[in-house]
């Protein structure tokens, strides 16, 4: 244990005396949760909307004025027909959407009780194209109950099965909500498993690493005493990132914030055995940096944060259900937002643990004094 | 002088077809300084590496410090100081705090830890220095902390691979001093080199070509026997021999 402390000590003198290394590790990261929450909307407003009226009639022009003051729409344009709306508005990219109201729209609506209408989205941009169409549908909908309700009020009110829906945990839709947890726990795993997949490297680049092996000192020793610091750093940045989400984003953690630091904890010794991993397998810093770029792309897209991980194929569950990534940003959504308890993440935590004691010990394992 | 620090017989090692160090067999005596010579690409550090337990041998037999190269490394680098080609302290540590990392991995207690650092630092004049960072010193300084640090812990060999490269030769006569207090305090030193005149500050020399040990005497002995006035003849008769192109 004696060793270990000697170990820690050069560790930490090192990384403190690094200049590079210190603005990345604790100044970039929060730089990025500042910057990162605010672009990462999914909540569309300002879709582009042409319109094409063939009728002209006083129905069409209230639905128009009704999808207007939604505030998700910007009514673009006024084409004559469907073909100059798209060469006009949708091929410039000035308009998103395209509405078209065919001739005797309201006449027929009134006699045959339903008509048409003819929506096109650009699908280039395909959220723009699918939330905008969505919207559209909701306010189309709703005006369809509303002209059914007016002409069949002399008649029998129908009485049908009304659907409403609420959002729990997350009342208003604030993305920021969602996003600035699962960004803050992309970020400490990008800092913990660059530094960590460089470190060991870095001494092998160096030759320092061939002095080590000539001493006596254990291998987990060794390890253990990267570990550490890189692991404490990991705590700090999150907590820092942690104080930026209260006090930028006004996210006040529902849950337990023992239980989610205990969370970190084990998924840091998960992540950090993963970079060390990396770094006993590389024989240059370069190759060792390709390399974890490479799994934190993969962490990026496929752990949910983006891209939830119930709508993915199965073959790419399989992979996100790999990725210890995958479970912190869950278990961290679900303490932050929801409050969830011990008993809700237990199953992530023991899963995570799996991984710690797999990745590291395949590390200990990796990483030979005698070659 | 009669107990073995090394004993190497036959060890070999291969890498795929090459064989970097072919059957060398040879005896080092406790408080020896034995100079291991060759042409670069020769077999040295591949030799040296084996022995200090950095690299497993293909086949043949060795101890040191009556351990076995094969299954008791580490017990092997508890005996050992090493100092390899490549400068090996933290650039970014001190002075001090190199002494005390490696002290310290060594298991010296503080209270020795202090009384190390102050007499090693006072031995190499280096007082001023103390907490300068070593990657600040230059090359002959570097050196000559290295080896002090890579014998910290009284081991009972010290394997140093050329030691003296790119120094000058103030320095050098310097740093063989070092190595003279050293063998007085008995570690056996076991040094390769490419100056001939550092040949001859050594007990007895062994000149390794194209991985195998060609000759093997005292100084002395090796110029009577290949007729030579100095040490540069007796390498230049072996080495121009050599077969395999250097690295």
């Amino acid at each position: 244990m004696r060793t270990l402390k000697f170990l820690l000590e050069k560790e930490f003198k090192q990384i403190f005396r690094d200049k590079g290394l210190l603005p990345v590790i604790f100044i970039m990261p929060l730089i990025q949760l500042l910057i990162m929450p605010l672009a990462a909307n999914f909540d569309i407003k300002n879709i582009n909307l042409a319109i094409v009226d063939h009728d002209y009639s006083p129905y069409s022009k209230q639905l128009v004025a009704k999808i207007a003051s939604s505030g998700y729409f910007r009514i673009v344009s006024y084409n004559y027909s469907f073909p100059s709306a798209v060469h006009e508005e949708i091929e410039s990219e000035k308009a998103d959407l395209i509405l078209e109201f065919p001739d005797k729209f309201e006449e027929r609506l009134i006699k045959e009780g339903m008509q048409p209408v003819y929506i096109a989205a650009d699908a280039i941009n395909g959220t723009k194209a699918g939330l905008g169409s969505n919207y559209l549908n909701t306010i189309i909908a709703d005006f369809n109950s509303e002209i059914r309700l007016k002409l069949l009020s002399q008649q029998k009110l129908n009485t049908g099965i009304e659907l409403r829906s609420s959002n729990w945990f997350n009342p208003h839709m604030n993305y920021q909500l969602y996003m600035v947890p699962g960004i803050l726990v992309l970020l400490v795993t990008m800092v913990c498993g660059f530094i960590a997949s460089l470190n060991i490297v870095k001494e092998k680049e160096v030759g320092t690493i061939e002095q080590i092996n000539v001493t006596p000192v254990k291998k987990w020793e060794f390890i253990l005493g990267k570990l550490i610091p890189f692991w404490m750093i990991g705590m700090i940045d999150f907590t820092l990132g942690l104080l930026i989400g209260r006090l930028v984003y006004g996210i006040i953690p529902v849950g337990n914030l023992f239980l989610l630091y205990a969370f970190l904890a084990v998924y840091l010794v998960a992540l950090l055995g993963f970079g060390l991993l990396i770094s006993t397998y590389s024989d240059t810093q370069l190759q060792a940096m390709f390399v974890a770029f490479f799994f934190i792309m993969i962490f990026m897209l496929m752990s949910g944060l983006f891209i939830s991980v119930d709508n993915m194929p199965s073959w790419a569950k399989v992979i996100a259900r790999m990725t210890p990534v995958t479970y912190f940003i869950d278990v961290m959504r679900m303490i932050v937002l929801k409050g969830s308890r011990f008993s809700d993440i237990s199953l992530s935590l023991l899963k995570v643990a799996g991984f710690a004691v797999v990745l590291n010990g395949w590390a200990i394992l990796n990483y030979r004094k005698t070659a | 002088m009669n107990e073995k620090a090394i004993i190497c017989k036959d060890l070999t090692k291969r890498f795929g077809d090459f064989v970097a160090v072919d059957n060398i067999s040879f005896d080092v005596s406790s408080g020896e300084i034995f100079g291991f010579l060759g042409a670069n690409g020769a077999g040295k550090t591949t030799a040296m590496r084996m022995l200090c337990g950095l690299s497993y041998p293909t086949s043949g037999e060795a101890a040191v410090a009556g351990f076995n190269v094969f299954t008791q490394q580490e017990s092997i680098k508890k005996n050992i100081g090493y100092m390899s080609q490549k400068f090996s302290l933290y650039e970014s540590l001190t002075v001090r705090e190199n002494i005390r990392f490696y002290g310290g991995i060594y298991g010296l207690t503080n209270q020795e830890l202090k009384e190390k650092g102050d007499e090693l630092i006072a031995k190499l004049n280096m007082g001023n220095e103390s907490k300068k960072m070593v990657g600040d010193l230059p090359l002959g300084w570097k050196q000559k902390l290295a080896f002090s640090v890579a014998i910290i812990h009284q081991p009972k060999i010290v394997f140093l691979d050329e030691p003296t490269g790119g120094v000058d030769p103030v320095t050098r006569r310097q740093f063989w001093d070092l190595i003279y207090d050293a063998a007085d305090s008995g570690i056996t030193i076991f040094v390769t080199t490419h100056y001939m005149d550092e040949a001859e500050y050594c007990n007895r020399i062994s000149i390794m070509v194209d991985g195998r040990i060609d000759a093997l005497d005292t100084p002395a002995n090796l110029k009577k026997k290949y007729s030579a006035e100095t040490m540069d003849e007796v390498f230049y008769a072996l080495a121009r021999g050599a077969k395999r192109t250097a690295d």
